[in-house]
């Protein structure tokens, strides 16, 4: 390994931290909306969920694959799923604005848009 | 092309076939799409020092059509094919500068190759949201590299080796 290995692998770690973080914040700050998880197959929305709401969606697709999206707790999570990998069902659970948990194999993107309301969370009646 | 060159070639072939199957039997999951080892780069960059730049690009061309043929579907070949020929180009020009050992080229060629997936799977799916994986996956991609790196290295000093006798 030469010094410029060691240059470009320091330099690709700290752009990838830097990335990641301000990619957080941005989320964080981005949380003023009522949230809604957008779920699309193949680029067409197939259905908006409220992220306040808990419910179990099955998201059928005509080739008779499927993938379970659940929502608890204001966290959308994909339970269960039809496809070989099973990356969308090992991504962790999502809450903040353009999270998203993707299925290649059945072409399923889950996404949080508007992100988590703070306030509403935190109040009781 | 001498008849050692050639017989090289085919190994390299058979020995990147072979490495794409296992890791496509030993998926790297950790719920991020487009992670992978890249076992099969390492028969590339062995590829890369010993037999020359055009038949490692060669190699790479026709281990993702047998492999996506084989085990896949046309649009698993375009996911790889997509990471394939990024990771190939920055390996060439890494290598052309020269100023990268191998190693450093091996963390150019993996990182690239997650960029190339992530791009296809954000022109298939029409969403912008993947880019949120970019940075995991060029972690990733940097880790798998200084791995692929080292080893490469390893195998080319010996098949160097052969090539002098």
């Amino acid at each position: 390994m030469k010094k410029n290995d060691v240059i470009l692998i320091a330099v690709l770690l700290v752009a990838a931290v830097l990335t990641a973080v301000g990619m957080r914040i941005w989320q964080m700050n981005n949380t003023k909306d009522a949230a809604k998880v957008v779920v699309t197959i193949d680029g067409r929305v197939y259905g908006t969920y409220p992220l306040s709401e808990d419910r179990t969606e099955k998201i059928e697709l005509p080739d008779g694959s499927y993938n379970i999206l659940t929502i608890s707790d204001g966290y959308a999570d994909v339970t269960e799923a039809s496809c070989p990998d099973q990356i969308c069902v090992k991504h962790n659970h999502i809450k903040y604005s353009k999270e998203s948990i993707v299925c290649l194999p059945n072409k399923v993107v889950v996404t949080v848009e508007g992100g988590e309301d703070n306030e509403i969370d935190g109040s009781t009646f | 092309m001498n008849n050692r060159k050639i017989a090289f070639l085919g190994l390299f072939v058979a020995l990147a076939f072979v490495l794409s199957y296992i890791e496509y039997m030993l998926p790297l999951n950790i719920g991020i799409p487009g992670a992978k080892l890249g076992l099969a780069n390492l028969v590339v960059m062995v590829a890369l020092y010993t037999v020359g730049e055009k038949n490692a690009i060669a190699l790479s061309i026709i281990r993702v059509v047998l492999v996506g043929l084989t085990f896949g579907n046309i649009s698993m070949m375009m996911y790889s094919l997509a990471g394939a020929a990024l990771s190939l180009c920055a390996m060439l020009i890494a290598k052309k500068i020269g100023k990268f050992s191998v190693t450093g080229v091996s963390v150019l060629g993996g990182v690239f190759h997650n960029i190339g997936q992530i791009i296809v799977a954000m022109l298939v799916l029409e969403t912008q949201s993947l880019l949120y994986y970019l940075p995991f996956l060029m972690v990733i991609g940097t880790i798998t590299g200084v791995l692929i790196g080292f080893v490469a290295n390893l195998i080319t000093v010996r098949v160097k080796g052969v090539f002098k006798m």
